[in-house]
């Protein structure tokens, strides 16, 4: 009995260590895109849109953390505001400023719509990604 | 069935844990695929006579070479160069030498709270209101470690000058002393502190930023052991 489940341990176990592994080798991503450019893709692609790419450092020089992840209501988790067209349009969260007086309107689709095609909900850099896809940075010279 | 969330856990530890045997995988793959064509070229240019050193003696085999940064839009690989538009959009190095550095470079390798307080930068507070200014409380929050680490300084400060208390308290932290469950691994995880640390805020790779208070028994037993006075 003590033998089997220890068998059935060790397989299991041999199980996520290959998943693991092949997780780390066979994903590799050459991206180096900024530290905390997020994107959100949760339906952009389904629409043959391109994903979206939000970059971090160029909205925190001109605004807190606090105007959109207090006031605006974006919660601290990628893809995780199921935002829309249609709740961007009525002034909700890139809404809100992306109007025509904060800053330019929602007419300039690719300019927030700028992802490679298929590239999926992240932030990028993470150290949570960075975990995963260690081969990423091996850039020689 | 209770042990499986537990493997998942350990694995993505040992991962962590073996994170350079991984990431050598990667540039072996690069040299057997590009290296021998590239050799021919380039050999000529640089001064040691790559022909004679056999390729599985890289200098580094297994440490990192940095990688190039903060790529403008186009090269960035995220962001599609064959959208006109991506070429609007601001390198970051057009605005990142203005601004104060860490010495580690990690992350965005601006030191930001240090960009904020000497006014290289002044993110609104308020969306509409340029003029509006934040509520600082200024109260640190020292946390004792069970490790050799040094002890660990919160100052809410740097993060009222940037945060809503309602960003953390009550989800991310209960608001009381003693609480509060934080380990390394819940951080690395993506909880806690790692919630905007790894992700938007300086990532937890630069240790000192926190474990930055020398630890305080440490110091009178050494003082004991070599039989001097008590400072
Ligand atoms: C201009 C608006 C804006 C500002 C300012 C801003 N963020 Fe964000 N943040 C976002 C958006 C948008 C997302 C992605 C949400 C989504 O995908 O639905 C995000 C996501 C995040 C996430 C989630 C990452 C994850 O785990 O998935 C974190 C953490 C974060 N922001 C931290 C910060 C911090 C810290 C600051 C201040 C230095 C900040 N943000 C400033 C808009 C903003
Ligand atoms: C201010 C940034 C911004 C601009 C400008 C913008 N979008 Fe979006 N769009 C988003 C975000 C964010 C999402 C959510 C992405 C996701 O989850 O895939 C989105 C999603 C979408 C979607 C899929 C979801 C839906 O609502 O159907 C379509 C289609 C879309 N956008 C089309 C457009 C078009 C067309 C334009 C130009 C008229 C445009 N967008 C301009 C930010 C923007
Ligand atoms: C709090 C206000 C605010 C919110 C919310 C906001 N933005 Fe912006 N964004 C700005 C401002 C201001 C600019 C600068 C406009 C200019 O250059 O005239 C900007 C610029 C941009 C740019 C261009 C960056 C460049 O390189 O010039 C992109 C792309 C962008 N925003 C995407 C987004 C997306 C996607 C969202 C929603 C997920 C979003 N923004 C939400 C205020 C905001």
């Amino acid at each position: 009995m003590q033998s089997l489940i220890r068998r059935t341990l060790m397989s299991r176990m041999l199980l996520v260590w290959s998943l693991v592994l092949a997780a780390t080798f066979v994903y590799t991503r050459p991206a180096m895109a900024e530290y905390g450019d997020v994107v959100i893709n949760n339906y952009s692609d389904a629409a043959g849109m391109r994903p979206v790419v939000f970059a971090h450092w160029f909205h925190r020089v001109r605004f807190t953390c606090k105007v959109c992840h207090a006031d605006l209501g974006f919660k601290f988790k990628a893809g995780g505001n199921q935002i829309n067209m249609l709740k961007i349009i009525d002034g909700k969260y890139c809404g809100a400023c992306h109007n025509g007086s904060i800053a330019w309107s929602v007419s300039n689709c690719n300019l927030c719509h700028s992802g490679k095609p298929g590239t999926p909900t992240q932030v990028h850099e993470s150290t949570l990604q960075e975990l995963a896809t260690p081969a990423k940075a091996t850039v020689t010279k | 069935m209770n042990y499986l969330p537990k493997l998942m856990q350990f694995a993505l530890l040992s991962v962590l844990l073996n994170a350079p045997a991984a990431i050598a995988a990667q540039p072996a793959k690069e040299s057997a695929g590009k290296a021998a064509p590239v050799v021919s070229a380039a050999s000529a240019s640089q001064a040691q006579p790559a022909a004679a050193i056999p390729q599985a003696i890289p200098f580094n085999r297994l440490m990192r070479v940095a990688p190039r940064r903060h790529l403008p839009p186009p090269e960035d690989g995220l962001r599609d160069p064959a959208s006109a538009e991506t070429a609007f959009l601001q390198p970051p190095l057009e605005v990142f030498p203005a601004l104060p550095q860490t010495q580690s470079g990690l992350g965005n390798g601006v030191n930001w709270v240090a960009a904020l307080n000497d006014g290289k930068i002044t993110p609104r507070w308020d969306r509409l209101d340029p003029t509006a200014e934040a509520m600082v409380m200024d109260m640190s929050i020292v946390r004792v470690p069970k490790s050799t680490m040094p002890d660990v300084v919160f100052p809410h400060k740097q993060h009222t000058q940037w945060l809503d208390c309602s960003n953390c308290h009550p989800d991310i932290f209960v608001p009381q002393q003693g609480a509060n469950q934080i380990s390394m691994a819940a951080i690395i995880l993506g909880q806690k502190c790692g919630v905007c640390h790894g992700k938007v805020a300086f990532p937890v790779s630069e240790c000192r930023r926190c474990h930055s208070q020398p630890k305080v028994e440490a110091q009178p037993k050494q003082v004991d052991a070599k039989g001097g006075a008590k400072p």
